[in-house]
C-alpha cells in the first residue's frame, strides 16, 4: 500500500498527487513512469512520474479523470492508500549531448513535458517550451515551465489565453526564422505528437514523442504496448514499456497508434458512467 | 491380484458445461480411487519413474503410503523433493517424465502419478498444517520473480534457514502460475494457498519491485543479500511479422491470458477489459495456445480455432489438454498457416472506431516436408492454397524472447544469441553468487523444469554460501 502524501487540483479535471514510494522516488528519471492499481481487482494504468523528492520518498503524478480508474484514484484523499504503485519503468529521456532543446506540451502532456523541461535546465541547456491547451480553464504549470525555460509560449485553442492557435504555429515560425534545435521533444495528444513531427521534419530537425500506448504488465511480459516503427524502409515493432516511452518521431506510426488506443472507447466510456454513479449516489 | 490395465479415470466436469464456466476442468480422485489406483503401482526395486520426475521425487514410496492410508506420510515424502506438489500435481506433463518410466506402462497404462500427486497435496492443503516452523537464522538470499523457480528455490532455502525475500514486479505473487495458467486448470486458491506455505516458513514476498529497474542485482548484494537466484521467467511474446498484427483484436496469448487470469477480465463486470465472443482464432500449438483457445470460449466465443501449421502429430500441447479443448468444442485448422491478418476500413469515415478492427485472417495450406535438425518434418507452403476465415480476434501463441530488463542492468552476467541467461549445471550465472533458472535461461519451457532449476540452484547457493559464508 502506498500513502497519499500530498494531492493538489490543476484544474477541473488534472490533479497532481504525491504519492509515498521511497525505492522508486530513488531512481525515477524523467521520461520514465509508474503504473498504479486501484482496488482489488483494479486496472493496472501507466501514468509518467512528474517529479520526485527522494528524501521524503515521495513520488509525483499528474493526471486527468477520463476513466473509471482515475476517478477512484482523484476520490482518495491525502492520508489514504493506493494499493499497487511499481516504479520506474521504461527508458528515461536521452539527454546526452543536448544543448538546445524546445520542449512541446499539449494539454495534460505537460504534466511529462514539465519535469523534461526542468531537467534539460538543470544540465544548463537552453530551453524553449512550448505549451498549449484546448482553453484558459484548463491551463496547468505555466509558472513553472517559465522558471525553467529561457522561452515560453503557452498557446490555446480558441485564444482564451495567450496566443490563439496550436503548438505547430510557433513553432513552425520558429523553424522557419532558421532558429535550429538540437532536438524537438514533443509530448501530448497522438495527433499532437504527429503534425509536430512533420512541422519539424521540413527543417530536418530530430523530434523526440513520448508515447502512451495501452498497458497491462509495463514489463515487458504481455506485448499490449507495441508499436510499429518504420526504420529504413522496413517496418519494425518495439514495445513502449521496455523500448520506450521515447522514441523517434521520423519513425513513429502514428495513425496505428491512435487506432489502437481507442481499441476499448467502448469499454471505458461505460465504465467510465458506471464509477461516475457510483460516486453519485456516495 | 489382478492387475487393473488402465489407470482409474479423473473426473471432470461435463464438457458442454464447463466450456461455459472458469471452475477447474479436473475434480480430482477420492480418497478411495486414490487407494485403488496407488495399488496398481509396483513399487519397483530400481525405481524408473524417480529418473523421470525433474525434482526426483520418492514416488514408489509415497505412493505406498497412499497404499496404506497414509495421507499425510505420503505428502512428507513428496515435500521432501518438491514445494509445489499441487501445483505439479495438476500441471505437469506427466506423460513425458515419471509416467512415461513406468515399468506398468510397457503393457498397460502407467501407474496415474500425476493424479495422485494432486490428491495427495490436496489432501493436505484441506487439512489444516499444523507444523511450527523455527523462524529463519541464516543468511539474506534474494529471489527475483515468485514464479514456479523462485517458488522451488525460495523452498529449498528455507528449508535450510535462510532468511529469503522474494520480488516480485507484479501486483500478485506466482507469476505465469497466476497471469498465465487459467483457472479452470490451475485455481488460483492453489497458487495462494503454495505462497501462504512458504510465508509461513519465514520466506518474505514483496511485490511491486522489479528487478532490473526498481533495484538492480548489485544493489540487492550491497542490500546485504549474500546470494541471488534470477527466475523472471520468459519475456516479450513473439509476432509472425505478417501484415495486420497491430490490429485492434489482435493479442499476444501473454496479454489475453493476464487480462484475464491475473486482471480478472473473466469475471463479470471487470475493470480491465477484454476482447470476447464472436469468432477466435489462435495461432500456434502449445500448452498456451491451448489455454487461450479453452479461455476464449469461456469469455463467450462462438467458435474458437487452433490454427497450427504442422499436423495433430506434432502438436506440442499436453495430449491431456488437446483433448480437453476437442470435447469443448475447439476446432482445429491443422497444416495451416497464417499470411496476413484482415481489417475493416471505412475509406469514408476516417473517424469509424470499427476502422482498424480485426475482420478475418489469410491463411495458407501446408505439407510436411523432410525432417529438419530436430527430427520434426518442416511444413512447408503449397501454393495457391490461400484461404480467409472470418474472425473477430486472433491470438498469438507462438512463444516468447527474454526479457531485457535484468541482463541490460546487471554487469558481468553474460546471455546467449536467443538472450537467455547462461548457467552451469549448478544454475550459477557468470558473475559470482548469481544463479539463475526457469525461463528466464531455457526461454518458454514446463512448470516443473522451472521448479527442478529452481531447486537445483537452491541447493547449490547453500554449498556457496556455506564455503563463503
Amino acid at each position: 500500500m502506498y500513502k497519499i502524501l500530498s494531492k493538489k487540483q490543476l484544474n477541473q479535471t488534472v490533479t497532481q498527487m504525491e504519492v509515498e514510494a521511497p525505492l522508486v522516488a530513488q531512481k525515477a528519471l524523467p521520461g520514465q513512469f509508474i503504473i498504479l492499481r486501484v482496488g482489488d481487482n483494479g486496472e493496472r494504468i501507466p501514468l509518467t512520474v512528474a517529479g520526485t523528492d527522494k528524501k521524503r520518498g515521495a513520488v509525483k503524478i499528474i493526471f486527468q479523470v477520463v476513466g473509471a480508474t482515475t476517478m477512484k484514484l482523484n476520490a482518495l484523499e491525502v492520508g489514504e492508500y493506493i494499493t499497487d504503485f511499481v516504479g520506474p519503468l521504461g527508458k528515461p529521456t536521452e539527454t546526452e549531448g543536448i544543448k538546445k532543446v524546445c520542449i512541446v506540451g499539449g494539454g495534460v502532456g505537460c504534466a511529462i513535458a514539465y519535469p523534461v523541461a526542468e531537467e534539460f535546465h538543470r544540465l544548463g541547456a537552453e530551453v524553449t517550451s512550448v505549451i498549449g491547451f484546448r482553453s484558459k480553464d484548463i491551463v496547468i504549470l505555466e509558472e513553472e515551465f517559465r522558471k525553467v525555460s529561457d522561452r515560453l509560449f503557452v498557446y490555446t485553442d480558441d485564444g482564451s489565453y495567450g496566443e490563439q492557435g496550436n503548438v505547430t504555429v510557433p513553432l513552425k515560425k520558429m523553424l522557419e526564422s532558421g532558429e535550429k534545435f538540437d532536438t524537438i521533444i514533443a509530448i501530448g495528444p497522438i495527433v499532437m505528437m504527429k503534425f509536430v513531427t512533420l512541422t519539424a521534419k521540413e527543417y530536418g530537425i530530430p523530434v523526440t514523442v513520448s508515447m502512451n500506448p495501452i498497458m497491462i504488465d509495463g514489463t515487458g511480459m504481455c506485448g499490449g504496448c507495441r508499436l510499429t516503427l518504420n526504420r529504413n524502409g522496413e517496418k519494425i515493432t518495439r514495445f513502449a514499456c521496455v523500448d520506450g516511452p521515447d522514441f523517434n518521431g521520423y519513425e513513429v506510426d502514428f495513425d496505428e497508434a491512435a487506432s489502437r488506443n481507442n481499441a476499448y472507447a467502448d469499454f471505458e466510456k461505460r465504465a467510465r458512467e458506471k464509477t461516475c454513479n457510483l460516486f453519485k449516489n456516495v | 491380484m489382478a492387475i487393473v490395465a488402465k489407470k482409474y479415470e479423473m473426473p471432470t466436469q461435463d464438457a458442454k458445461e464447463r466450456a461455459h464456466n472458469f471452475n477447474e476442468v479436473a475434480l480430482g480422485y477420492s480418497a478411495e480411487i486414490a487407494v485403488k489406483e496407488a495399488q496398481r503401482c509396483l513399487n519397483c526395486k530400481n525405481k524408473p519413474c524417480v529418473s523421470g520426475c525433474p525434482v526426483g521425487i520418492d514416488i514408489p514410496n509415497f505412493i505406498s503410503r497412499i497404499k496404506e492410508g497414509d495421507f499425510s506420510g505420503a505428502y512428507d515424502i513428496i515435500s521432501e523433493s518438491s514445494s509445489l506438489p499441487a501445483v505439479c500435481g495438476r500441471v505437469c506433463p506427466q506423460e513425458t517424465q515419471c509416467e512415461s518410466k513406468c515399468t506398468l506402462g510397457i503393457k498397460f497404462e502407467p501407474v496415474a502419478i500425476g493424479r495422485l500427486e494432486r490428491f495427495v497435496a490436496d489432501f493436505h492443503n484441506a487439512n489444516d498444517d499444523e507444523k511450527e516452523y523455527v523462524a529463519p537464522t541464516g543468511e539474506k538470499v534474494a529471489i527475483v520473480g515468485s514464479g514456479p523457480s523462485g517458488l522451488a528455490c525460495a523452498g529449498e532455502l528455507a528449508g535450510k534457514g535462510y532468511k529469503v525475500t522474494v520480488f516480485e514486479a507484479l501486483h500478485t505473487e506466482g507469476g505465469v502460475l497466476v497471469y498465465g495458467i487459467p483457472e479452470f486448470r490451475l485455481p488460483k486458491s492453489i497458487v495462494k494457498k503454495e505462497v501462504e506455505g512458504l510465508k509461513k516458513r519465514g520466506v518474505t514476498f514483496t511485490t511491486n519491485v522489479v528487478i532490473g529497474k526498481t533495484l538492480t542485482v548489485d544493489e540487492l548484494f550491497g542490500m546485504g543479500y549474500k546470494a541471488v537466484f534470477i527466475g523472471s521467467g520468459a519475456g516479450l511474446p513473439n509476432f509472425m511479422n505478417i501484415k495486420g498484427e497491430s490490429l485492434k483484436g489482435v493479442y499476444s496469448a501473454n496479454e489475453f491470458l493476464t487480462r484475464s487470469n491475473l486482471m480478472k477480465a473473466y469475471l463479470q463486470d471487470p475493470e480491465t477489459p477484454i476482447m470476447k465472443g464472436g469468432k477466435v482464432a489462435v495461432v500456434g500449438g502449445g500448452n498456451v495456445a491451448m489455454d487461450a483457445a479453452r479461455t476464449a470460449l469461456r469469455l463467450g466465443a462462438d467458435n474458437v480455432y487452433i490454427v497450427y501449421r504442422r499436423s495433430m502429430e506434432e502438436l506440442p500441447a499436453r495430449k491431456e489438454e488437446v483433448e480437453h479443448a476437442e470435447e469443448e468444442g475447439i476446432e482445429f485448422k491443422l497444416l495451416c498457416n497464417p499470411v496476413e491478418i484482415l481489417g475493416f476500413n471505412d475509406p469514408e469515415n476516417p473517424r469509424n472506431p470499427l476502422n482498424g478492427r480485426v475482420t478475418g485472417m489469410k491463411c495458407i495450406k501446408m505439407q510436411l516436408g523432410e525432417p529438419d535438425a530436430k527430427g520434426r518434418r518442416r511444413p512447408v507452403p503449397i501454393e495457391g492454397s490461400e484461404f480467409e476465415i472470418k474472425l473477430d480476434t486472433v491470438i498469438m501463441a507462438i512463444g516468447t524472447s527474454p526479457n531485457p530488463l535484468i541482463k541490460s542492468t546487471t554487469e558481468n552476467l553474460t546471455v546467449n544469441a536467443h538472450g537467455g541467461i547462461i548457467v552451469d549445471e549448478n544454475g550459477l550465472t557468470s558473475k559470482e553468487g548469481v544463479y539463475a533458472g526457469g525461463d528466464a535461461v531455457t526461454g518458454a519451457a514446463t512448470v516443473i523444469s522451472a521448479m527442478g532449476a529452481g531447486k537445483t540452484a537452491g541447493k547449490a547457493i547453500d554449498e556457496y554460501l556455506r564455503k563463503n559464508g
